[in-house]
């Protein structure tokens, strides 16, 4: 079986910061395992400005934040990057069993760094009660097909939940000539920051609904209108409120969940509410050893954040390496 | 007169008033750095923001080219932008920043290059 | 007027022509297949499963809980044995999980004497009353209210939709001709010869000596094509929600309360993907396409669940559906229209008809050969199918072995449930066409992230097999594409 001193699982922000002060904090033996077939993580489909601001004092677009690191990554002997590379298991002795094509590759680590991202919270998580057509996505996934893919999913679009991704998808698919009809959101203020309400929805007239939320989903095969509803403090419906907007295309952005089955199967302590790792202290699983970082230790805003403490992931795996704690 | 901005120029977002006289900026306030006092100005004046698409890619490891506007360009601009990236095609490999066109639309800024692209690996 | 007659359009004829590619339709098919006919099967829906079948919750029953002398109860129990045969023979994955019928009043013991004495009547075999005691050993997640069940060892689960398209493709393999998106618009009796029928689909015409009308929720609307009117469906919707994989044990048995007269209540589920489910509602609907879900039933649904299971939670709802339960009276109908010679009805099959299926095929089969079918069996029936692989369901040095012989099981497309690259590819050979086809038969798409990150992949593949531009993909057949719009080039 092959051994490393350390393996990180992720090859996004967080992975490549951690893999790269780990490298700085003499690390010699680094194997960094990427599911896609690049480099980068959600980074690459994240096309508009607003990286950086913290770390270079320049804002820049999230794949040129992402480039800055690979090639960091790419120049540095300590680090092996291994690309469509898909962890399956994952044990408390850090005993790792990865599939890529034409392989399934097992890995004793010293040391284990899951930088494993975030998924979104789904249409099924909230509920919103209707019918289940299709031109329902998750924010996320419609930035994949817009920016990655050149796919337009629809003409019109109402969104649902106002975070930062879907506020900026407002912005991208009014761009991209599509009608963004409106925003929902059920909690008093945006869920966004204030400069994405102003620069993704003020700038394109597109209006929010704020204390509001989606009452119904209809449509038998493709979405063909919403049922949207004001709601009181305790986001009960509130009576005669209701009003239509016709739509074929649904975009949810209600948040955004840690992925931490793989640290749940090695036998951590996973919070159940939150999906987290319960330990001590930022970066730290109950696991000795073994390590969380970036958006699957908490979610974060700011990919300048994310980098910050993904590097003290990597110095902890390090002085664990050295010195066993 | 006044009129009241949300600063866009980093996340923090602030709250700006700006005063004004017909349409010049007397005086801007609520800002928390030099950065909002300036995007005040700018925004009432002559708003400009910096854009950025994707572009398609031919034979290469991304299907879409991410791109940018090396500065910002006139607000107005934005939409005839996209028109203008739709009809770029990119073939050959290319390095962060490459310039993708020159002097984009007469902005007087450029259209570059955000990551690499590179030939296909060979399966 | 054709005056070339190569222009003519030529009338396809056959023996028998099945409507409706459901389970019931799908078993029926399977049959037939045995024999040297000429059989046709049509679906409305652009694959099968696609209508009443793809909601079913994919319990195999033991057949308590009907009356002794109905359909129901004897094609219950006969298809539970028959099930156990065709998934050998099919490669798909049966398992006898056994059935509790919990009770929370000592009064209602007596209940449960009574069902396990009507259930003995009908030859279900083990049953037996089990206590608190034994709950707690096998069962210990049961709420600490419950003090006895009914034991049911014979009840099971498998794959609704897997069995469909197993049956399906196992018919196709034996000379079965399936046309999909073919929904019926007209039926023409003919007179004087042989073929009796004519089925007109999809714009054209189909011939045939004998007509099975197995159309689900539409029955009674394809038989009145005949002119038989004398039962109408009522559908029935259920809704059902589904757990993260992450409650696979939350239960060891499929768990039932004591069923009221008109439903048999909200149970607890366990499923052959793993996932549990909590369901359905029972509501009765005039509307044949009301497959939404509401938050009534959602609260009903989690309310009945935790009564017999309070550690689960809403959080734990990954997702849901909605399917209604073509209803058509008590019981099956089942029955050869003797004013509509060569006709057979094949209607009302709810619950628990995935489970009778296999009866059912074998029964409406005699029928035909009552009526007049000559039935000569093929010696070179084909009555086994290479299994299918998910990876999901092997151990790591199984697949280990599979990727030395393709490299593309090492190429994992869904993250959530563990799905390759060879998996969807293998399903689109088989027969996959949209989105939900290749989530029933892979559940790539059916974890937690509901395609986040698989959808992307699986539709570039659809276009590499299938040779499809990305706007003509469909989640589940026409009117439902993904995206309007790719970027191309000029």
């Amino acid at each position: 079986m092959d051994e490393r001193e350390l393996v990180v699982v992720g090859g996004g922000p967080a992975g490549m910061a951690a893999a790269l002060a780990a490298g700085a904090a003499g690390v010699k033996d680094i194997l960094l395992l990427e599911r896609d077939q690049h480099l980068g993580g959600i980074l690459n489909q994240c096309i508009h400005p607003g990286f950086g601001l913290h770390r270079f004092k320049e804002e820049l677009t999230g794949p040129e934040y992402a480039d800055r690191f690979v090639k960091q990554v790419t120049k540095t002997p300590s680090i092996e990057v291994s690309l469509r590379s898909f962890v399956v298991k994952l044990t408390s002795n850090m005993k790792i069993s990865y599939l890529r094509p034409g392989a399934l590759e097992e890995v004793q680590a010293k040391s284990v760094i899951l930088a494993t991202g975030c998924r979104e919270r789904t249409r099924e998580m909230i509920p919103i009660p209707g019918t289940r057509p299709s031109g329902i996505y998750p924010a996320g996934l419609a930035q994949k097909m817009i920016n990655m893919e050149g796919w337009i999913p629809g003409k019109e679009a109402v969104i649902v939940g106002s975070g930062d991704i879907g506020l900026i998808m407002a912005r991208r698919m009014a761009l991209e000539g599509m009608k963004v009809k409106a925003v929902i959101e059920i909690q008093k203020q945006s869920r966004g920051l204030a400069r994405n309400v102003a620069q993704c929805l003020d700038d394109y007239g597109i209006p929010l609904y704020l204390s509001h939320k989606i009452a119904r989903i209809e449509g038998a095969d493709r979405v063909e209108k919403v049922v949207v509803a004001a709601v009181d403090d305790a986001f009960c419906e509130k009576p005669g409120t209701r009003f239509e907007l016709s739509c074929d295309t649904v975009l949810i952005s209600v948040g955004l969940i840690p992925e931490n089955e793989l640290l749940e199967m090695a036998g951590a302590q996973v919070d159940r509410k939150t999906n987290t790792p319960v330990a001590a202290e930022v970066n730290r699983t109950s696991i000795r050893g073994m390590f969380a970082c970036g958006n699957a230790c908490k979610v974060y805003d700011l990919v300048d954040s994310v980098t910050r403490d993904s590097e003290k992931a990597g110095q902890m795996a390090a002085q664990f390496l050295k010195e066993g704690k | 007169m006044s009129r009241k901005l949300i600063c866009i120029e980093c996340p923090q977002g602030c709250s700006l008033e700006v005063a004004l006289e017909g349409n010049k900026v007397v005086s801007v306030t609520g800002n928390t750095c030099p950065r909002g006092d300036k995007y005040a100005r700018s925004e009432i004046e002559n708003p400009v923001r910096t854009f950025t698409s994707s572009v398609l890619a031919e034979e290469l490891d991304i299907k879409m080219l991410p791109v940018r506007t090396s500065g910002p360009i006139p607000k107005a601009g934005l939409l005839p932008a996209m028109r203008e990236v739709k009809k770029i095609l990119v073939s050959a490999p290319v390095e962060t920043g490459a310039v993708l066109a020159e002097n984009f639309m007469g902005t007087g800024v450029n259209l570059v290059a955000c990551r690499p692209a590179n030939k296909p690996p060979m399966e | 007027m054709y005056h070339n007659y190569e222009l003519m359009p030529t009338i396809e004829r056959y023996d028998a022509i099945i409507v409706g590619a459901g389970v019931t339709g799908a078993a029926i098919a399977r049959e037939l297949s045995k024999y040297k006919l000429r059989v046709l099967l049509l679906e409305k829906e652009a694959e099968p499963a696609f209508g009443v079948s793809k909601s079913n919750s994919g319990i195999i029953h033991a057949g308590t809980q009907n009356h002794p002398d109905s359909l129901k109860g004897r094609l219950c129990v006969a298809g539970n044995k028959l099930i156990r045969e065709i998934s050998a023979e099919l490669g798909v994955h049966f398992v006898e999980v056994g059935q509790l019928i919990v009770v929370f009043d000592e009064a209602d013991v007596a209940e449960l004497d009574r069902i396990k004495r009507e259930g003995e009547e009908l030859g279900i075999k083990d049953m037996q009353i089990v206590r608190r005691d034994w709950l707690s050993l096998y069962e210990p997640n049961l709420g600490s209210e419950i003090v006895a069940a009914l034991y049911v060892p014979s009840a099971g689960i498998i794959s609704p939709y897997r069995l469909v398209y197993d049956l399906t493709e196992n018919a196709v393999k034996n000379g079965v001709v399936l046309k999909t998106s073919h929904r019926v618009a007209g039926i023409r009796r003919l007179s004087g010869g042989p073929y009796r029928f004519e089925v007109e689909a999809a714009g054209s015409k189909y011939q045939t000596r004998f007509l099975i009308n197995a159309a689900g929720l539409f029955a009674d609307k394809v038989s009145a094509m005949v002119g038989v009117t004398d039962f109408k469906i009522t559908p029935r919707k259920g809704e059902e929600y589904l757990l993260d994989k992450k409650r696979e044990h939350i239960a060891n048995h499929l768990v039932f309360p004591l069923p009221t007269p008109t439903s048999k209540g909200i149970l607890i589920i366990k499923t052959s993907d793993g996932n549990p489910m909590i369901g359905p509602t029972a509501r009765d609907t005039g509307d044949r396409s009301d497959l939404a879900t509401t938050e009534e039933g959602l609260n009903e649904v989690l309310a009945g669940a935790r009564r017999m299971m309070p550690s689960i939670e809403r959080g734990d709802i990954i997702a849901y559906f909605a399917g209604l339960r073509p209803a058509a009276g008590k019981d099956f109908i089942i029955r050869h229209e003797t004013a509509v010679p060569g006709f057979v009805n094949v209607a009302g099959i709810q619950s628990p008809g995935l489970t009778a299926a296999p009866a059912i095929a074998t029964m409406v089969v005699g029928i035909l050969h009552g009526n007049g079918l000559v039935l000569t069996p093929k010696k070179n029936f084909h009555s086994t199918r290479e299994k299918t692989t998910h990876l999901f369901e092997i151990p790591l040095s199984k697949t280990r072995e599979l990727i030395q012989k393709d490299p593309s099981y090492g190429d994992i497309v869904c993250r959530c449930e563990m799905v390759s690259a060879k998996e969807i590819r293998e399903a689109i050979r088989r027969g996959a066409r949209t989105m939900d086809g290749i989530k029933f038969r892979t559940r790539a798409q059916a974890g937690r992230c509901h395609g986040g990150f698989c959808t992307t992949r699986i539709m570039k593949i659809m276009q590499e097999e299938l040779g499809m531009t990305v706007e003509e993909i469909t989640k589940r057949g026409e009117g439902s594409e993904l995206v309007r719009e790719e970027r191309r080039h000029g």
